[in-house]
């Protein structure tokens, strides 16, 4: 049975490790921010200089916000993941009785919260700056958020799989696998921009969908359930898969003894 | 020293782990009386780091079982890892948080009550009161191993097992240690399995000592027992006859 006891636990492990470096929580709201200030700069150019782009003012800063809660939350599972290799801490949790399950339980409680302490600043900052309010997208905000999340949690518990296959040698997936989806995802473009060949592998992952969804709904004024409910399946897939990827791997490193010396 | 209980705390039987054509340990098999303290000896490469491991349900046999209370710990270790913790120099505590951070994280995941009580009760035994809220990674090597002693000992284990529990340590820290692990037997009646280089601690603390090599046990019994089967006057000589396969004991084992 799940012990929310010992999620909570592991939780509060990264908590103490934010409470001890406040610069980490800094670095959280200044990559967010820095981007949000960036991309309102060229979306207030565009605005006046596109007339597509002019039907939505908020589009490339609406766009940038979501694409970074899918990094951020893919970030928020890899990295707190990895603080416990670099503190190698990993065999004191597992001789514990601390379940593996338990564990994917909290590091995707700890990346909403990474994610949430990330973007909320610069979400709100580009009221001010650029008189945007991304909320005032409304439900269907929520709605991408939670499917974003979730891509991320899959990504970043896929990439916490193969850091435990491979050891900390392969780190480095967690910060640039996702820029690999980047290009598929449609974040700043249709779908239909794409060659036909690749349009199909786009709408194979999540991401695309909400993004088309997000276009729908800012150019459009219309919710697409289909964008929805495709990113909804596609989630459920990948989640289900990266955590049964995961759980292999810690079966894996079990077999090779890589939970109590886990290293480069 | 208590008098061991007759049930087993820790049974091994037939344990193997091979990495490819290698055997790490090769057909392992022992009980270790509960209360008792036994110590895994061998030099380095034995098994004994491995054996440990298997002990723990961190590392999967190849075949063979290993059971602790009774519990498979293959199908079953959830059931039996709240009664059991695990302390080891080469395994650290995140040294960014503070000591008492550290052990509130793990007075948590072992679901324990009175969690503030407990570890300044510890805390106040182990002497670390003046550094609980210093981060763990600035410690001395003496005040680390005090403080992974306080985490291995915060849901007070029925099984302790202890990888090299002095080692790096000055002597004084060494018997200090050595102290303690004695006092903390005697008042709760534990069972002690732990790995060490050190004879005198073994000599010491143990009532029977495995001793390995080439991934199988080659002899075992109790240290005075030992002693008298290879006809020396210290552990340290009995082990250095094994490990250099220079002298059999004079009678068979038991």
């Amino acid at each position: 049975m799940i012990s929310l006891r010992r999620v909570g636990a592991v939780c509060l492990r990264h908590l103490y490790t934010l409470k001890s470096g406040p610069v980490r929580l800094l670095e959280m709201a200044y990559w967010p921010t820095m981007q949000m200030i960036l991309w309102g700069f060229i979306s207030s150019f565009f605005t006046m200089h596109s007339s597509w782009l002019a039907q939505s003012a908020g589009a490339l800063l609406a766009a940038m916000l979501l694409w970074d809660v899918l990094f951020r939350a893919n970030l928020g599972v890899s990295v707190s993941f990895l603080e416990e290799m670099w503190a190698r801490n990993l065999g004191h949790l597992f001789v514990s009785p601390l379940r593996p399950t338990e564990y994917l339980i909290a590091l995707m409680t700890m990346s909403l919260m990474r994610t949430l302490i990330g973007i909320i600043p610069a979400a709100v900052l580009a009221v001010p700056f650029y008189s945007y309010n991304v909320f005032s997208m409304g439900l269907p905000l929520l709605v991408f958020f939670t499917c974003l999340m979730v891509t991320g949690w899959s990504l970043g518990i896929a990439i916490c799989a193969l850091i435990l296959r491979f050891g900390l040698g392969a780190e480095s997936l967690a910060w640039v696998v996702v820029f690999a989806f980047a290009p598929i995802s449609g974040i700043y473009y249709p779908i239909s921009v794409l060659p036909g060949w690749l349009q199909p592998l786009a709408l194979a992952f999540p991401p695309a969908h909400v993004f088309e969804g997000m276009r729908a709904v800012l150019f459009d004024g219309v919710f697409v359930w289909g964008h929805l409910w495709a990113a909804i399946g596609l989630n459920i897939l990948y989640l289900a898969l990266a955590g049964g990827g995961f759980l292999l791997a810690f079966r894996g490193a079990r077999r090779r003894g890589a939970l109590l010396n886990h290293g480069e | 020293m208590t008098t061991p209980d007759s049930a087993p705390a820790i049974v091994v039987e037939t344990l193997v782990k091979r990495y490819g054509a290698v055997a790490a340990v090769d057909g392992l098999t022992f009980t270790v009386a509960a209360g008792s303290t036994t110590a895994l000896l061998g030099g380095n490469g034995a098994g004994k780091t491995t054996t440990l491991s298997m002990l723990l349900g961190v590392l999967e046999p190849t075949s063979g079982s290993v059971r602790i209370f009774g519990h498979d710990m293959r199908t079953d270790r959830q059931a039996v890892l709240p009664r059991m913790n695990f302390s080891s120099p080469y395994v650290d505590l995140p040294g960014r948080l503070t000591v008492r951070q550290n052990l509130t994280i793990y007075a948590h995941l072992y679901s324990l009550s009175h969690v503030r009580d407990r570890i300044a009760r510890l805390a106040e035994d182990l002497e670390i009161t003046a550094v609980l809220e210093r981060p763990t990674g600035r410690l001395s090597a003496g005040q680390k191993t005090r403080v992974a002693l306080a985490k291995a000992l915060l849901n007070d284990p029925a099984l302790l097992i202890l990888d090299e529990p002095t080692a790096s340590l000055d002597p004084d820290t060494g018997d200090w240690i050595r102290t303690y692990l004695e006092q903390y037997r005697a008042r709760s009646g534990a069972t002690i399995f732990l790995a060490s280089h050190n004879m005198a601690e073994v000599e010491r603390l143990c009532d029977s000592v495995l001793m390995m090599r080439g991934g199988v046990i080659h002899d075992r019994g109790a240290p005075a027992d030992l002693l008298t089967r290879y006809g020396r006057e210290s552990l340290e000589d009995v082990f250095l006859d094994i490990a250099r396969n220079r002298r059999s004991a004079v009678e068979e084992p038991a």
